[in-house]
């Protein structure tokens, strides 16, 4: 009797409860949905994602072979319980965020990108995945790692993560922080934005098409800046800071 | 004294630089040149602030010099906190005008991004009063917040008003090249949507996020030479022709009235009178808009409009680029950004850009005075300069 192979490989089908599209107004004024989006959307966003994998500033390059390879393994099915969250402005496609459920009590954050810079944008994208891993598919914490200082100040310190240093977080030996159902609480007053239902004719807008981003982050022209950019002592302040600003002193 | 013209001028984008801050001030210094077409020059002064703190760098006017090919001209450092590019131009003016020298580069140069956020606000912080103000904590956030929440309450300023400032501001960086934020804001999305808490946040209520200009790094550069030079280069003749600098009490609590800037209000005056002008003769002007309320403040204080009126002016619009009297084409700090040192030299950039008819889609139309305010520390040391066109 032959084994078909492709089912072994496959993930488990395990649907996920659907994450409801929100929206919001940005500093600048525009409207900006975030949206759950299928397998057969993936395709689309694939190519927006690619050109970034050659700006090394802010870790871009990182991120996006990272994310474009778990959006890839989700397309061909070889992810399992993965999600992607698609954020639009006008059509235009402005962070893509993904995640995985480990456990009905455990969600593990993968990646946060944003297209659009300066509008919090790619924050308001994460908040919305820690959204849809805590509230909606009820985990009780969601690990946490990121490449990028910019990706610590808006999670590790804005959120004021817990260790879980531990633990192995999926991407890799890294050390993994944690957010916890209470720590969400503690900052979905302030960071944890949005509307719902979508009006209807912004929400058409979005699913009609996901167009490429118009402005998105470029390689500097000069590559002193490209090797200056690797090297940014950001973090460890920012531990300081978060440290001064209240939260517990730890030099570990 | 001798008359002072500005013959060339040029600037690097305000934002994050990943070069030297001696590449800083010498990369605009190499654009002022050519546009001057002068090679031979007297004099360098160099405006900064910080490299000693921030980028571990001193005598900054030396390595300028040397990076430039200038040498044996003399160099020297102006250091006047955020006033530093103004008074440096102040320098430069007194070297030409009294006829020590004919040519004299002002460059003014930070390299803030070097550090985090909190160390450049602390190192900002430091041009407070360090036995009254500084070791309590005070930051130039905390102190522009409390100054402002005593306008709000004694001339009905409110934080709509100073949204109105940072929409305007930000809005024309958007016509500027040069400037940090590329960024269009709305009152709608800063103030008035749901969203708006999040997406600008208090820092040091009641100052928001947008109130704020952001930390920049970023240089610019200006040749300041006497009209028998002047009159040799084929550019339009802009004359430096007031100065006028004052001081305040170092600790604001000790002012007789704190929301009076009263180094501001006398800088003015002695630079408009110096020039022979009044403030209704200006067509263009760049203030000091570290913070939003300070641009209207300023806007009272230099005598553009009676004071506790600035933000009526507001919003009637006749600040706006298409105003009887465009405040901040170039963004201001605000949207253009803020490196330290540097500043007033950008502002001089700016008003040189205006007054020759080069600063295309943000272009004031038919401008001939412009004026700069370059407000050091909390008001206690300000810096006002007024240009006028000749030919």
């Amino acid at each position: 009797m032959p084994v078909d192979l492709e089912k072994i490989l496959r993930p488990v089908d395990n649907p996920l409860k659907p994450f409801e599209a929100k929206y919001m107004t940005l500093a600048s004024g525009e409207h900006m949905v975030i949206r759950q989006i299928d397998r057969d959307e993936i395709p689309d966003i694939l190519p927006y994602l690619e050109p970034l994998l050659h700006v090394e500033r802010d870790y871009y390059d990182v991120v996006c072979a990272r994310i474009y390879s778990e959006l890839l393994a989700h397309y061909r099915y070889r992810a399992q319980d993965e999600y992607v969250l698609a954020v639009q402005i006008d059509g235009e496609l402005a962070a893509v965020v993904n995640g995985r459920q480990v456990s009905p009590d455990l969600g593990m954050s993968l990646h946060t990108i944003a297209l659009r810079r300066g509008l919090r944008v790619g924050a308001h994208a994460f908040a919305a995945k820690m959204e849809y891993h805590i509230d909606i598919l009820g985990h009780k914490e969601v690990l946490i790692v990121a490449e990028s200082p910019i990706g610590f100040r808006r999670w590790m310190i804005e959120y004021q993560l817990e260790k879980r240093f531990e633990t192995a977080h999926e991407l890799g030996g890294v050390p993994s922080w944690a957010l916890t159902k209470e720590l969400f609480d503690r900052a979905r007053s302030t960071l944890v934005v949005g509307r719902r239902p979508v009006p209807p004719e912004i929400l058409a807008k979005a699913e009609a098409k996901i167009l490429p981003p118009s402005d998105p982050p470029t390689p500097p022209a000069d590559l002193l800046a490209a090797t200056r950019s690797m090297y940014d002592p950001t973090a460890t302040a920012l531990i300081a800071q978060r440290n001064l600003l209240g939260g517990e002193v730890d030099h570990a | 004294m001798r008359n002072v013209y500005v013959a060339g001028i040029g600037i690097t984008t305000f934002t994050r630089l990943e070069y030297p801050l001696s590449e800083i001030a010498a990369y605009p210094s190499m654009m002022a040149l050519k546009d001057s077409g002068i090679t031979d020059v007297d004099h360098v002064y160099v405006a900064n602030m910080g490299s000693a703190r921030v980028n571990h760098q001193t005598a900054l006017a030396s390595a300028v010099v040397d990076s430039l090919s200038l040498t044996p001209a003399g160099a020297a450092v102006v250091e006047n906190g955020p006033a530093s590019g103004a008074s440096a131009i102040k320098a430069g003016f007194a070297a030409v005008a009294s006829g020590m020298h004919d040519v004299v580069l002002v460059a003014g140069a930070e390299r803030m991004r070097e550090v985090n956020n909190l160390e450049a606000t602390d190192f900002i912080a430091t041009l407070t009063h360090p036995l009254a103000e500084y070791i309590y904590g005070v930051t130039l956030p905390a102190h522009a917040a409390m100054f402002t929440r005593l306008y709000m309450e004694k001339y009905g300023v409110t934080e709509r008003h100073l949204a109105m400032v940072a929409v305007k501001n930000q809005n024309n960086a958007m016509l500027n090249e040069f400037a940090h934020l590329h960024q269009p804001i709305t009152i709608e999305g800063i103030l008035d949507s749901p969203e708006a808490m999040t997406n600008n946040p208090y820092v040091a209520e009641p100052l928001r996020f947008f109130d704020a200009c952001p930390v920049s790094d970023g240089g610019a550069a200006v040749i300041l030479v006497s009209e028998e030079v002047a009159r040799t280069i084929d550019r339009p003749l802009i004359r430096l022709a007031g100065i006028g600098q004052a001081t305040d009490t170092h600790a604001v609590h000790e002012r007789e009235e704190p929301t009076d800037l009263l180094a501001v209000r006398r800088a003015a005056a002695t630079s408009f009178e110096m020039a022979g002008f009044t403030p209704q003769d200006v067509d263009v002007a760049e203030l000091h808009d570290a913070f939003t309320i300070l641009e209207i403040v300023e806007s009272e204080e230099v005598g553009f409009f009676p004071k506790g009126e600035g933000h009526i002016a507001l919003e009637k619009g006749e600040t706006a680029l298409d105003g009887s009297l465009p405040i901040n084409p170039s963004g201001g700090l605000k949207g253009k950004g803020h490196p330290v040192g540097a500043t007033g030299v950008g502002q001089a950039h700016e008003i040189v850009t205006q007054l020759r008819g080069e600063a295309g889609e943000r272009q004031v139309d038919g401008a001939r005075v412009g004026f700069t305010c370059n407000f050091g520390g909390f008001g206690n040391n300000v810096v006002c300069l007024t240009f006028v066109r000749e030919d």
